[in-house]
C-alpha cells in the first residue's frame, strides 16, 4: 500500500467539523433532544470533537456514546481476519432523541446498516442522522450521509485512511493505493 | 550376512537345499533353481518373536493365525510364540490341539505355542502342565495377568523347569496398578487419567525373581518397561540367578509424552514410561541385561481402540515394525551393533524358548530375512498386513525394510 | 493477535496472549447482558449443540444462555434421552450432529480426552465443557475473569485452590490459566487428594488450610465430589469440614479483602460455611454472571475461527 494523496490536513479537518457542528444545530434547531453516537473506533473521537464544538457554540453539553458494531456485521470475516470486539458504551436513554451517528468514512454503507441494527436494540430514537468526515462513494445499500466533511471520488483499488491525533498522533485524511 | 550364533558378520552366500541351509561360503556357484541377489542388503536369521497375540481361536475379528503370520513375515519374523489368552485359553491339551490344527492349516511360518500357567489364567488352580508339555507347548505364561499366589507360582516354576519349558512372567501386581491407563506421575496428572505405578511392575518382577531364585530354576520376565525393573534384573543376574528378560520396541522408541493428545494407539500395558525409563531400557539392551526384543503384538479392532481413552483396549501391534524400530532407534543412533540387535531379535529368544531357530548354521532350518537397512518408509494403515492397525508408529518414518522372508526354504514374503 | 483455533479444549495449550484475548473479548460481551434487549446477532443462523454425557444444569444452562444471547439456535442433548443410551459411540454421535450441519458442539463427558477425540474427528468446532478429570476451560476462564475484575490484575497474585485436586478438572484448568498469566498458585487438600507431579504444573502444595490461606489474595474452593467417592480412605464429610472447611473464623485470619470463589453448586457445611458463602468476600454469584460473558466470548471466537477457515478453503 502506498500513499497517493493527502486530501485533508489538520486545518481542513478542523473546519469541516466546525461546519458540521453548525449544520447539526441548524437542522435540529438547537441541542434539545440531541445526542451523538460515534462508531468505534475513530467515529467516537469525531463525535467527541463535535460535542466540544457544540459546547463552544451553544454552551450546552450533548451526550456522547460509543457503538461497537463488530457483532452486527453481515460478514464475520470482513476487513481483517480478526474483527476485534470492543465495548459499546451508551449509558443514556436514546428513546425519542435525535441521534447523530458519527463515522469517519462512508463507503459501502454496510457499517451504517449494522449500526442501525445495533441502535434499534437500544431503543427508539425520534430520528437517526448520519455525520461522516469523508464520503467516498460506492454505496452498496440505500444509505446516505446527512452531513459530510468532504466528498471524495475514489476507485475501488484505493483506500481512504483517516488519521486522528488521539489514536494516530496526527490529523490527516489520505488516499492509499493497493500495490 | 549376520549370524550371531556363529559369530559371522561378513559378505557371504547361502545355499538352501530341501528347506535347510546346506552351505555357507563365499561365492557359491552351484547352479541353484532360484537365486536371490542380496547385494547391499543384510541377511539375517529369520526373527523369532517370543511374544505375539495371534487372537485365534476366539477373536478372529482382530487377527488370525493366517493374517498374523503373514504380518510377521512382512516384518522379517519367521517364528512366533503365540500367547495363551485366547478363547478357549491354552490351558489344556484339547485347546492346544485345536490351535495346532489351525496352525497346520493356516500358518505362513513357524508358530510355537505358549500354554497358560493356571486354568483360564485366573491364578487359582494350576493347569496340568505335564499334559500341556505333551501337547507341545514350549513355554508357559498367564500373560495379561500374573499369578498372585506365591505358593502357586513357586510350584508352577518348579514344574516348568522339570519339564524343560520356559516360564514367561507378565509381572504386574494388579492391586498396585490402580486400574490405571497411563504411567503414574505428572503425565497422568496433566491428562487427568489414572496412573499405573512403576511399583506395580517392579515389585512383581522382584517377587518372580525371588521365587525362581528360591527354587533354583530359570525365569523370563516379559515386556520390561522401567528403570527399576532393569536394575532388579541386572542385580539378579550378577548374583547368578537364571533370569532372562525381554522388552518391546515401544519401550525404547517412545515415552509417555506420546500420550499428550490421548492417542489410544499409544495405550498398552505396561504403559509408556518416562524419558529416564527409556534411557534405562536402552542401557539394559546395551549391557546385556535385556536379552531379547519381542513385539507383544496385540491386535485390536478399531471399535475397541478408537473410543474414549480410558475405555480403549490396551495393546498395540508390532510384528511389522519391530525390526525397523530397532534399526531406527538403536543401530542408527550407534547404541547397538547389528550383531547385537539381530541376536536380541532371533538367537536369544530362540535359546530362551529352547527351540532350534535363530541361526544360519549349516543344517539349520532355512529361516532367513533379507533386509534393506537404509530404506526409509512411513508406517501407514493400508500398508500393514495385520488385520488390526493399532500401531503406535502410524505416521512415523522408520528405517529398514524387509525384502524377502524365507521360511524353511520357501519365500513367504516378498517386498 | 487473532484467535485461530476452531476448538477450545483446554487452557494447557493456550498462550498467555490467547487467554488475555478471551478475557478482553468477554469484557466487551458483559455489557450486552445489562441491556434491555440482551441479544446481538453475531451467531445468528448458527446452531450450537450441548452434548452433555454427565448431569449438569448450571454449565449447560450457562452455555445455552450465552448461545441464545448471540442469537444462535441451541439444541440440548442429554445422554439419557438420546440414541447414546442404545450404545452409539461418541464419535458416531459427533459425526451425526455434524451431518445435521450444527456449527459448534459443547461437550461434557466423564472420560478425560473425550473433547480432544471429538475435535480430532470432526470439522466443526468443539468446546470442552468438562472432560473427566482433565480440563474445564470455560470455568477457569470465568474464575480468572472474576479475579481480574475484583483485583485489577492476575500477575503476582497468590491464589489458593482447596478441595479434591486429584479428580478436579476445574483445578487443572485454573492452574494452567493462572500460572500462564503470572499468578502464584497453591493447592491444598488431604494428601490422598493431591495428585502426583502437580508441582510440575506450577503449583505449590500444602496440606494445611491455614497455610494455604496465609497471604492468599484469592481462594477457589472446589466441590467435594462425593459422587465420585471410590476408595475407603476418602475423608468423611464432617472431618473434611473440620480440617479444610472455609469458615468465617478461618477466613478472619486471611487477608481482609480475600476473594472467595466456588464453581458451584456449594455443599454448605462441607467445603464452606453458609456464613462464608453468603458473606462479603464471596463472589460466587458474580462468577455465574461472568460465566455468560466468558462463554459468549468463547462461542464467538471459535465460530469466527471456523468461519475464517471455511473462507480460506473457498478462496
Amino acid at each position: 500500500m502506498k500513499e497517493k494523496a493527502k486530501i485533508l490536513d489538520k486545518e481542513n479537518i478542523s473546519r469541516a467539523i466546525t461546519r458540521i457542528a453548525h449544520e447539526i444545530l441548524e437542522k435540529n434547531k438547537g441541542t434539545e433532544s440531541l445526542c451523538l453516537v460515534g462508531i468505534r473506533n475513530r467515529g467516537v473521537y469525531l463525535a467527541k470533537r463535535l460535542a466540544d464544538n457544540i459546547k463552544q457554540i451553544e454552551n450546552k453539553d450533548v451526550q456522547v456514546g460509543a457503538l461497537d458494531i463488530t457483532l452486527y456485521r453481515d460478514d464475520l470475516t470482513l476487513i481483517s481476519s480478526q474483527p476485534v470486539v470492543h465495548k459499546t458504551e451508551i449509558d443514556f436513554d436514546i428513546n425519542d432523541k435525535n441521534l447523530i451517528l458519527v463515522d469517519d468514512v462512508l463507503y459501502t454503507g454496510r457499517t451504517i446498516r449494522a449500526a442501525l441494527d445495533a441502535l434499534i436494540d437500544f431503543g427508539r430514537p425520534k430520528s437517526i442522522q448520519l455525520a461522516v468526515l469523508v464520503d467516498r462513494g460506492h454505496r452498496e445499500l440505500p444509505i446516505r450521509a446527512d452531513y459530510a466533511g468532504k466528498n471524495i471520488p475514489t476507485s475501488l483499488k484505493e483506500t481512504v485512511e483517516v488519521h486522528l491525533e488521539e489514536p494516530d498522533g496526527k490529523d490527516e485524511v489520505v488516499i492509499v493505493e493497493k500495490e | 550376512m549376520i549370524d550371531p550364533a556363529n559369530n559371522l558378520d561378513e559378505v557371504c552366500d547361502i545355499l538352501i537345499d530341501n528347506g535347510k541351509i546346506s552351505k555357507v561360503a563365499k561365492n557359491i556357484r552351484n547352479g541353484a533353481d532360484e537365486t536371490i541377489d542380496a547385494g547391499g542388503k543384510i541377511v539375517m536369521p529369520g526373527l523369532v518373536d517370543m511374544h505375539v497375540h495371534l487372537r485365534e481361536p476366539g477373536r478372529e475379528d482382530k487377527e488370525t493365525v493366517a493374517t498374523g503370520t503373514y504380518a510377521a513375515a512382512h516384518g522379517g519374523v519367521v517364528s512366533v510364540l503365540a500367547m495363551p489368552n485366547t478363547a478357549p485359553a491354552m490351558d489344556c491339551e484339547d485347546s492346544v490341539a485345536l490351535l495346532k490344527e489351525i496352525i497346520k492349516k493356516d500358518a505362513k511360518n513357524n508358530v510355537f505355542i505358549c500354554g497358560a500357567i493356571t486354568r483360564e489364567r485366573l491364578g487359582k488352580e494350576l493347569a496340568d502342565i505335564a499334559k500341556l508339555k505333551n501337547a507341545g507347548v514350549v513355554a508357559l505364561s498367564d500373560d495379561g495377568a500374573s499369578v498372585d499366589d506365591d505358593a502357586l507360582m513357586l510350584e508352577a516354576l518348579k514344574q516348568a523347569a522339570n519339564l524343560g519349558i520356559a516360564m514367561i512372567c507378565h509381572s504386574e501386581d494388579k492391586s498396585l496398578s490402580n486400574a490405571g491407563v497411563v504411567n503414574a506421575g505428572f503425565t497422568a496428572t496433566r491428562l487427568g487419567l489414572r496412573g499405573i505405578s512403576k511399583e506395580s511392575e517392579y515389585k512383581r518382577v522382584e517377587r518372580d525373581i525371588r521365587l525362581a531364585e528360591q527354587a533354583g530354576v530359570k525365569v523370563h520376565i516379559a515386556h520390561v518397561s522401567c528403570k527399576e525393573s532393569v536394575e532388579i534384573i541386572r542385580e539378579a543376574k550378577k548374583r547368578g540367578v537364571s533370569v532372562t528378560c525381554e522388552t518391546a520396541p515401544h519401550y525404547f522408541a517412545l515415552n509417555e509424552e506420546a500420550l499428550l493428545n490421548y492417542d489410544p494407539n499409544m495405550k498398552m500395558n505396561p504403559p509408556l514410561r518416562s524419558k529416564a525409563d527409556v534411557e534405562a531400557v536402552k542401557k539394559g539392551l546395551i549391557d546385556g541385561t535385556v536379552d531379547a526384543i519381542a513385539s507383544d503384538h496385540a491386535p485390536h479392532t478399531e471399535n475397541e481402540k478408537e473410543i474414549e481413552f480410558d475405555r480403549a483396549e490396551f495393546g498395540v501391534v508390532g510384528l511389522e515394525t519391530e525390526l525397523a524400530a530397532g534399526i531406527s532407534e538403536l543401530i542408527d543412533t550407534g547404541l547397538l551393533e547389528w550383531r547385537e540387535l539381530v541376536k536380541k531379535l532371533s538367537l536369544n529368544p530362540a535359546k530362551i524358548l529352547g527351540v532350534n531357530k535363530g541361526t544360519l548354521s549349516v543344517g539349520a532350518d532355512a529361516d532367513i530375512a533379507i533386509v534393506d537397512p537404509d530404506k526409509e518408509w512411513i508406517v501407514v494403515k493400508k500398508e500393514l498386513l495385520s488385520k488390526s492397525k493399532n500401531s503406535p508408529f502410524l505416521g512415523r518414518k522408520l528405517k529398514g525394510s524387509v525384502g524377502y522372508t524365507i521360511c524353511a526354504g520357501k519365500i513367504v514374503y516378498k517386498g | 493477535m487473532a484467535w485461530q483455533k476452531k476448538d477450545l479444549l483446554g487452557l494447557e495449550e493456550l498462550t498467555r496472549e490467547e487467554i488475555e484475548l478471551i478475557l478482553n473479548t468477554a469484557d466487551s460481551f458483559k455489557e450486552i447482558s445489562t441491556r434491555e434487549i440482551k441479544k446481538v446477532p453475531a451467531l445468528r443462523g448458527k446452531t450450537v449443540v450441548n452434548l452433555f454425557y454427565e448431569p449438569s444444569t448450571r454449565t449447560r444452562v450457562s452455555f445455552e444462555v450465552a448461545a441464545k444471547r448471540l442469537s444462535a439456535d441451541v439444541i440440548n442433548i442429554a445422554t439419557e434421552t438420546s440414541s447414546v443410551k442404545k450404545g452409539e459411540t461418541l464419535i458416531d454421535t459427533g459425526t451425526n450432529i455434524q451431518a445435521l450441519k450444527a456449527d459448534i458442539i459443547v461437550v461434557r463427558h466423564n472420560s478425560s480426552g473425550a473433547a480432544a477425540m471429538l475435535a480430532r474427528h470432526l470439522a466443526i468446532s468443539v468446546v470442552n465443557a468438562g472432560d473427566g478429570w482433565h480440563e474445564h476451560p470455560t470455568q477457569a476462564l470465568l474464575d480468572i475473569f472474576t479475579l481480574k475484575e475484583k483485583l485489577g490484575k492476575i500477575e503476582g497474585l497468590n491464589v489458593s485452590i482447596v478441595g479434591d485436586i486429584a479428580h478436579s478438572r476445574v483445578a487443572r484448568s485454573n492452574i494452567w490459566g493462572l500460572t500462564k498469566l503470572g499468578a502464584k498458585v497453591t493447592v491444598c487438600a488431604p494428601k490422598i487428594l493431591i495428585p502426583a507431579g502437580i508441582e510440575e504444573m506450577g503449583a505449590r502444595v500444602t496440606y494445611d488450610i491455614d497455610e494455604a490461606l496465609k497471604g492468599a489474595d484469592a481462594l477457589n474452593v472446589l466441590r467435594m465430589q462425593f459422587e465420585r467417592d471410590e476408595s475407603a480412605a476418602f475423608p468423611k464429610q464432617l472431618e473434611y469440614f473440620k480440617n479444610f472447611g472455609i469458615t468465617g473464623e478461618r477466613l478472619a485470619k486471611a487477608k481482609k479483602n480475600i476473594v472467595v470463589m466456588h464453581p458451584g453448586p456449594i455443599n454448605r457445611g462441607i467445603e464452606m460455611s453458609s456464613e462464608v458463602a453468603d458473606g462479603a468476600n464471596s463472589v460466587i454469584l458474580e462468577q455465574v454472571t461472568n460465566g455468560i460473558a466468558v462463554r459468549m466470548a468463547v462461542l464467538f471466537l471459535v465460530a469466527q475461527a471456523a468461519e475464517s477457515k471455511k473462507d480460506e478453503n473457498t478462496h
